[in-house]
């Protein structure tokens, strides 16, 4: 039985070009930071990925930061810049995010309220899962001089939906507040530009666009003070110690290099896929519907999630997995039980509708083979998936 | 066949879906999670429900190579056994949580979604034996391990279930050889210690729990003259037969040792008595469940009953009338409570269950 993967947002296959990167630097010797020849060698390589990195994101190569990843990258963000205001002027307390961020942005956010006194702000949505500016608006207005910090994922991880962060930034940078976006899901999938974006940060992660999973990174704008969140040996700009990964950095700079030239064609090829996809659901499955914002551009390219009313998020995730279609239940999964998706509860739904969802995710190696083989299975596991929810 | 086997994380489990797996059929691994806010680890003798045992229930599949899948029937498992054990002890009764597990979840709601997704049978890692007949019927026994037996708690499944059901332990000669199978086999769970206590009550303390969840009740015990001679916490916390625990200072007039001889949660009144009020000699079963069609037991038929896992079996004559079992008991039994489960065999292979209605003196 062949599979057929549509799970690209939680990961996708590492392309041709990260892969060779990767190899060709795993013999590397020579720490980055040592002052010898080969530190000297491997540090070329890491600037020579900083480089890339930063011309694929439109940003300064001294404003790239790596991380072991997204999470890595919104934890810094979230802890950094909190503390950073915090330490500048203490009656800036209030974290300010859209109520569908990644947990990557909300668990710190919640952990700093909880242990650190700060006071989090969610900024709810709309049925869409877009963010509601004019309560931002509102918020600012009305703690201007308390808001330590902005975040606003750029596109939504569940759904899709990508949000207005260029707005969020022009409201937030009359009063000098920071704004940070995790970008996970958008870099190398929609055009991404971090210095028209305004933003004070913006995370990445390498594994989403086709590099290796453990490497991403924090763009920071060069005047924006962080706190380190890991002491150690001082590496990238004292903020984020740690000995560098020259092969892992090479790998990204490859695959983002890969993604971000390729978004043109390759949004256009998803796009097509994602509308066809959508299509052939609802002629499959007539009480299926989609969530997120509609198709077009204000959606990410790949993302079709579609809740499947009545049916046993279980079962469907067993009977599409049994005959090789990977995807993932829309609930967020805590080993293996689902809890009802705060990103739905946010837009609106009821629980029981929240967990009766699937995620398909669409991505480079994607064909109509996939979507094909898809429909063939789809109505009768959603079927089987019903009848066990009525038991 | 399409077998799904259950796989609790145990040792017992992984054994029995590997031989599902050697017997040529096509097996997947499915762990039920009985609780939304698990804990980390496994503690004490709890048998399931941590992150640890689904991780470890997922490395045995890996070893078996077969799929593995977490259900969430935490719902299920709270409407249907909680809650039950709750209602049952409030009603002064003595609920068994793992028969209505096996009755409601392992063999009604599991078993009915595997068949919905095309399954053939459910394998479980419990210690009986299905005998399959020259003429078709399904015998259930209990296992070659006596010491290991789970008849008493599977009886509960009923004929239809059992057709849908293997247990590959049941002629395993003892659990040390399940150890070593699994340990032959590469299986990390081999060395696991085994579990006994109710698996959602954490710290093992059964009374602790039911005043948490039913709340503090005050009241009197007193003997079968009607004096005081205690005070309770809520009369639902006994158990007709219960000897320790009592907390009465003066002794009974003779001496004598006094037992739990009625609990009437309705009044809040727990009775105490001497040994003898306790013997019963006739036991009568409700909601009973018939697993020997070519024995229908409409006239006396010679039996063995069973009123507790791994209790003494008392021999007797049963009668079955539609949903109620009626057994006459050779010599009197002791301390049979209202809601424990009676099962009757013969010789080996069970006959069939009931739940205790009422005891007769």
């Amino acid at each position: 039985m062949g599979t057929h993967y549509f799970d690209h947002a939680a990961t996708t296959p590492m392309l041709d070009a990260a892969r060779d990167a990767l190899m060709a630097h795993m013999g590397l010797v020579g720490n980055p930071s040592a002052l010898h020849a080969a530190g000297r060698a491997a540090r070329s390589v890491v600037d020579e990925a900083r480089e890339t990195v930063a011309d694929a994101l439109d940003a300064h190569p001294s404003e790239v930061l790596w991380t072991s990843g997204g999470t890595e990258a919104d934890n810094l963000a979230i802890k950094g810049l909190y503390w950073a205001r915090q330490r500048a002027d203490a009656r800036r307390t209030r974290i300010v995010v859209s109520a569908v961020e990644h947990h990557a942005v909300l668990e710190p956010a919640e952990w700093l309220a909880h242990e650190h006194g700060a006071h989090l702000v969610l900024i709810p949505v709309d049925g869409n899962g877009v963010i509601d500016l004019a309560a931002l608006e509102r918020e600012i207005a009305a703690h201007t001089s308390q808001i330590a910090l902005i975040s606003v994922m750029w596109a939504n991880n569940e759904v899709g939906s990508i949000q207005p962060v260029a707005q969020v930034a022009s409201l937030a940078a009359p009063h000098g507040i920071p704004v940070h976006s995790d970008a996970v899901q958008a870099v190398g999938h929609v055009p991404v530009s971090f210095q028209e974006s305004g933003l004070t940060a913006l995370s990445f992660s390498a594994h989403k666009v086709g590099g290796p999973v453990g490497v991403g990174g924090l763009v920071v704008t060069r005047t924006e003070r962080l706190e380190p969140v890991t002491h150690g040996g001082g590496q990238e700009r004292q903020i984020r110690s740690g000995t560098l990964d020259a092969a892992g950095f090479a790998a990204t700079a490859a695959a983002l290099r890969w993604a971000v030239d390729a978004v043109p064609a390759e949004s256009a090829r998803l796009r097509e896929l994602q509308a066809q996809l959508v299509e052939r659901i609802g002629a499959a499955v007539p009480e299926a519907h989609l969530s997120g914002a509609p198709l077009g551009e204000g959606r990410l390219p790949g993302n079709v999630h579609v809740c499947f009313p009545g049916a046993d998020p279980d079962a469907l995730m067993f009977m599409l997995d049994s005959h090789g279609i990977e995807a993932s239940t829309g609930a967020a999964c805590s080993a293996g039980v689902h809890q009802a998706s705060h990103v739905l509860l946010a837009m609106g739904r009821s629980t029981a509708d929240a967990a009766s969802t699937m995620r398909f995710s669409l991505g480079h190696t994607t064909t109509q083979d996939d979507i094909d083989a898809l429909i063939a299975v789809l109505p009768e596991a959603v079927e089987r998936a019903r009848r066990v929810h009525s038991v | 066949m399409r077998v799904l086997a259950a796989l609790s994380g145990g040792v017992d489990s992984a054994v029995a879906a590997a031989r599902a797996v050697d017997a040529g059929h096509d097996v997947v691994g499915v762990h039920m999670a009985l609780s939304r806010n698990r804990d980390q680890f496994r503690s004490g003798s709890r048998g399931c429900c941590s992150i640890e045992d689904s991780n470890d229930a997922r490395r045995a599949a890996d070893k078996l190579g077969i799929p593995y899948y977490v259900w969430d029937l935490s719902d299920e498992f709270h409407d249907l056994v909680v809650k039950d054990f709750l209602n049952e002890y409030a009603a002064g009764r003595t609920p068994n949580p793992c028969v209505r597990c096996n009755e409601h979840i392992k063999f009604d709601t599991l078993l009915e979604r595997a068949e919905t997704l095309g399954f053939d049978a459910v394998a479980t890692g419990h210690y009986a034996r299905i005998v399959i007949r020259e003429d078709g019927v399904r015998e259930l026994h209990r296992a070659v391990d006596i010491a290991k037996d789970q008849s008493y708690v599977l009886a509960v499944m009923g004929p239809e279930k059992v057709a849908q059901s293997m247990f590959p332990l049941g002629d395993m000669a003892s659990k040390a050889e399940v150890r070593a199978e699994a340990a032959a086999r590469g299986l990390g769970v081999s060395n696991k210690p085994d579990s006994y206590d109710i698996c959602f009550v954490a710290d093992g303390d059964t009374k602790g729990f039911l005043q948490r969840e039913l709340g503090e009740q005050p009241g009197e015990i007193v003997d079968e003259s009607g004096s005081v001679v205690g005070a309770h916490q809520g009369a639902y916390a006994y158990t007709v037969g219960q000897r320790k625990g009592l907390g009465i200072g003066r002794p009974a007039a003779d001496g004598a040792p006094r037992y739990v001889t009625g609990v009437d949660t309705a009044r809040n009144v727990v009775t105490v008595g001497p040994e003898t009020l306790l013997s019963v000699s006739t036991l009568r079963g409700e909601e009973a469940v018939w697993l020997a069609p070519d024995v229908p037991a409409d006239t006396p038929v010679p039996c063995e009953a069973q009123v507790r896992a791994h209790g003494a079996t008392t021999p007797g004559t049963v009668v079955r009338d539609g949903d109620t079992m009626t057994v006459e008991l050779d010599e009197p039994m002791r301390g049979v409570a209202a809601g424990q489960s009676l099962v009757v065999y013969a010789g080996t292979r069970v006959l069939g269950q009931a739940t205790l209605a009422s005891r007769r003196v």
